[in-house]
């Protein structure tokens, strides 16, 4: 007969931690995260809490992934321990585990609740090649005079219809400082909700309503993500309450 | 071979990368990647080689000898190997398509420099399907297809790998090919690309500079270069002989053979890939070659002789590996694992040791025999209990004697009978369909036996929820093995047979839901078994199929049979020959095979009396060819040809307990 499996311990303490997606590892998709991770904290001996059943998993949560092709400054996650760790050692370790281009940014103890609640916006920063700053500056003026933005998406379920406007907390646009090539860059500050709207989605919504052209290789970095403040709609740092608490 | 045009590709790559599927099997970065300069031939010449594995990245970046080949390389400081593989169809259009400078060249993915940058392409054959996908290669990457018109800014391409026991087909894209263990022979290569460089690349006697480079590489007697040998035909289109062409080259090329795996522990830096791949565990290989004499075995003929790696690092290279790599599977790899001396040491000694927490240990390859179900009870103490693979190979009893694989029905119920009752409720069976004499009786025998199973299954384990997958595979006649002479099955009748099956085991209303049935048309083995026995006219039908769109052969979703029997067709049309001559044709002892030249280590004739002995069709005159580990030497050649011999222990040593850091 079939033994069954062993009841794991319950953890002992939770790590939150913040971390980085760059350069040509921003075509990390989030599985292809979530496996790198797995071993990462193999490798650095963190003392996971494994999840009970037949096929135990080292215990992960993942909160507000980038998509694939996105760099990011502010992906965040929490994991489960079963034994008392030091969260500045484990950020040593994990960063060693990591390939270069995940980097760990940020290790602090969590005091409990939700982290991913706290993750309310984003502020994106796109660039785009060969735009002129002018051109996307009327795109983005058209854009903020509109109420309602209609995109489009290819979703699992089909072609989604939805307002891309909403989200859309802020956005403005610069030119790039320094020579080289003509570039535009785009200042975006998305609030995460239902559905969600992703920086592409802005893209799309600019180029139906201010005909903007941003060809196939516009570059989207998330720069922060975090609670929203109401009055100046900046994006805050989800860890300040944790650090607070230790 | 310029030392220019070596720039990174990455900058135009990138933004084009977003509209390619899964755009990070492109990007390199892997954990334990090696990156480096690439160096100035001015101060001191450099060696630069370009490694492909010539399939997609999730099954190419897998690949233990692409792995430890570009390890060893990059232990040398002037040495540069980086990797390339297969790109998809998608990303092959984008790079046709490239960007304002043009088409973007085949890259490697450590530094995405231009593979035609590099002095040496080598490209690793596990299989013959990827013939194409070198062409693929070589186009993208602005290197003519056929040696003959490469000039001194191409690299030199050299072809391994298990398929390279038989370059023939591809012998007018190569350059060169080199047989056998590839750890020592990619070093001596380097020493003779390296030296011709420090003497400013010189061209002799005559010879254009490349020309130089590949005859010092030919008369070294390890290295075949095919332009150096010229074969002739007969009038009905077999091979009247193979002969050098040039003074110095020898009449054979050996293949290469390392002796003493416990001073090459590779992989010592196991490359971990961001993308998901077809192997999500770290791999020891516990030894190299297998003496069971299964006929229809090229890997266990090819290999020889048996060398293990000792207990202790075996243990050591696991314990790094997963160190290193931070995967919690460990794979204990070789062609029948269960045959290590001290298989049973290594599996108590490593569960004993990874005790408690979650690292898993398998063991692929295990024959049939009631002592793997006590190891697969060892390897299932910490972790999961997936199912259990035996390989009869053959459905009948008469069939197990023609290939040499002497399992009795006996042993077989025996051994699923104690999985089942130590708590397994799956069990796969693999076997083959088309060996030398069989008929239709021979592979029904398959549905009694997976039939005795479940029935066994039931009756000691008490349950109901007992399965058996039977898979099954079509056989392929090999070069190098005592089925190289024999006629393939035709495709037509394979699937009859197959059918035959199925209808039986569906048939069957006591068992027949309780067995899985797999297997594949025969078609592609047709193919498989044109390439694998095929002489250099085969070459035309290669590049014919890949003009036409061939593809990733070794995929169902894109390998096309109408399209290979239509380039074969074109291919061979002013020839006497065509495919039925390459396959299902059986060869008489008199006949020049196409890689007579080239040498595996087997006597020739030891090779044709096996092939007799299989296919005597005297019931009493049984001639086993046992194991010659623990039985006399049954003189296949190999180790008085190679100066090699047989490497095992046992040692008597136990692996100690790891001290935790």
């Amino acid at each position: 007969m079939r033994e069954q499996p062993e009841q794991q311990a319950p953890p002992v303490q939770r790590l939150r931690i913040r971390y980085a997606k760059r350069g040509r590892l921003r075509f990390t998709s989030h599985r292809d995260f979530s496996r790198a991770f797995e071993r990462a904290v193999f490798r650095a001996r963190v003392p996971m809490a494994y999840s009970s059943g037949f096929n135990p998993h080292p215990r992960i949560s993942y909160a507000g992934a980038a998509p694939t092709g996105s760099a990011s400054e502010a992906e965040y996650l929490e994991i489960a321990l079963a034994e008392q760790v030091d969260p500045v050692a484990v950020h040593a370790a994990l960063d060693e585990a990591l390939p270069d281009g995940l980097d760990v940014l940020e290790v602090v103890q969590s005091p409990g609740g939700s982290l991913s609640d706290r993750l309310e916006a984003s502020t994106w920063r796109i660039t785009l090649p060969g735009v002129p700053a002018d051109v996307a500056a009327s795109a983005v003026a058209a854009f903020l005079a509109a109420d309602e933005v209609s995109v489009e998406r290819m979703t699992k379920k089909g072609l989604r219809t939805f307002d891309c406007r909403e989200a859309v907390v802020s956005l403005g646009s610069h030119a790039t400082t320094g020579s080289g090539t003509e570039c535009a860059i785009l200042d975006l500050v998305l609030r995460h909700g239902t559905p969600s709207v992703r920086p592409d989605d802005v893209l799309a919504g600019l180029r139906a309503i201010g005909g903007l052209e941003v060809g196939s290789a516009p570059v989207h970095e998330r720069l922060a993500q975090g609670p929203l403040d109401a009055l100046t709609g900046t994006v805050g740092d989800p860890l300040a309450p944790d650090r607070d608490a230790v | 071979m310029p030392a220019t045009h070596a720039d990174s590709v990455f900058p135009r790559l990138e933004p084009l990368l977003p509209s390619v599927q899964k755009p990070i099997q492109y990007v390199g970065g892997e954990l334990n990647s090696t990156l480096k300069e690439w160096g100035d031939d001015e101060t001191s010449p450099m060696v630069r080689w370009a490694l492909m594995y010539p399939d997609a990245y999730e099954v190419g970046l897998p690949n233990q000898g692409v792995q430890i080949l570009y390890e060893v390389l990059n232990e040398r400081d002037w040495i540069v190997a980086e990797r390339t593989y297969s790109v998809w169809p998608d990303m092959e259009q984008v790079m046709r398509d490239g960007d304002a400078q043009g088409p973007i060249p085949q890259f490697t993915v450590d530094n995405h420099r231009p593979v035609r940058a590099f002095d040496l392409f080598g490209v690793s054959f596990s299989t013959e399907l990827g013939y194409t996908n070198l062409l693929t290669a070589l186009d993208l990457a602005g290197i003519p297809l056929h040696a003959a018109d490469r000039t001194e800014d191409d690299p030199i391409v050299l072809a391994g790998g298990h398929a390279a026991f038989n370059p023939e087909p591809i012998a007018d894209f190569l350059d060169a090919a080199v047989l056998g263990d590839g750890e020592e022979i990619v070093l001596a290569i380097s020493d003779v690309v390296r030296e011709w460089k420090e003497e400013g690349r010189p061209g002799l006697s005559g010879r254009t500079p490349r020309d130089e480079l590949l005859y010092r590489l030919a008369v070294s007697g390890s290295v075949y270069v095919p332009k150096f040998y010229d074969v002739d035909y007969l009038p009905d289109g077999r091979i009247k002989r193979v002969v050098p062409n040039t003074s110095g080259v020898p009449w054979r090329v050996h293949k290469h053979t390392l002796m003493d795996l416990d001073a090459w522990p590779y992989p010592r830096k196991p490359l971990v890939p961001l993308a998901e791949t077809v192997h999500e565990r770290f791999s020891v290989e516990i030894f190299r070659g297998c003496t069971r004499g299964c006929r229809f075995c090229q890997a266990g003929m090819i290999t020889r002789p048996v060398r293990e790696r000792s207990i202790e690092t075996i243990g050591d290279m696991v314990e790094n590996g997963i160190r290193k790599s931070g995967f919690e599977e460990v794979g204990l790899l070789s062609l029948s694992s269960a045959d290590h001396t001290e298989i049973g040491e290594v599996a108590k000694g490593l569960a004993d040791r990874y005790e408690g927490s979650n690292v898993s240990l398998s063991l692929p390859s295990t024959r049939v025999d009631a002592f793997n179900i006590s190891l697969a009870n060892e390897f299932s103490r910490n972790g999961r209990r997936s199912g259990l693979t035996f390989a009869p190979e053959g459905g009948s009893e008469r069939m197990r004697k023609v290939i040499n694989k002497m399992v009795t029905e006996e042993d077989l119920i025996r051994t699923v009978a104690t999985a089942y009752s130590h708590g397994w409720r799956q069990v796969k069976l693999y076997f083959m369909c088309g060996l030398p004499t069989e008929t239709d009786e021979d592979v029904l025998e398959i549905a009694d036996l997976a039939k005795k199973v479940i029935a066994k299954g039931r009756e000691v384990s008490g349950r109901n929820d007992i399965r058996c997958t039977v898979s099954i595979g079509g056989f392929v006649p090999k070069p190098h093995t005592p089925f190289q002479w024999a006629a393939q099955l035709d495709h037509e009748t394979t699937d009859e047979r197959l059918k035959k099956l199925r209808d039986n085991v569906r048939a069957d209303k006591k068992f027949g839901r309780a067995i899985g049935f797999r297997y594949h048309d025969g078609r592609p083995g047709i193919i498989e078994g044109l390439l694998s026995r095929g002489d250099r006219r085969v070459g035309r039908i290669i590049e014919a199929v890949w003009r036409d769109g061939g593809r990733f052969d070794g995929w169902s979703e894109h390998f096309s049979y109408d399209r290979w029997v239509a380039g074969a067709e074109t291919g061979l049309a002013d020839t006497p020959v065509d495919l039925d001559w390459y396959t299902v044709r059986e060869r008489e002892h008199s006949e020049v095979l196409p890689w007579d030249h080239l040498d595996s280590g087997l006597d020739k004739d030891w090779l044709w009396e096996d092939w007799q002995d299989a296919i005597d069709p005297d019931p009493d005159s049984d001639v086993e060819v046992e194991d010659c580990r623990w039985t006399p030497c049954y003189d296949c050649g190999v180790c008085p040809q190679m100066d090699t011999e047989i490497q095992i222990g046992p040692t008597g040593r136990q692996l100690l307990p790891l001290s935790v850091v």
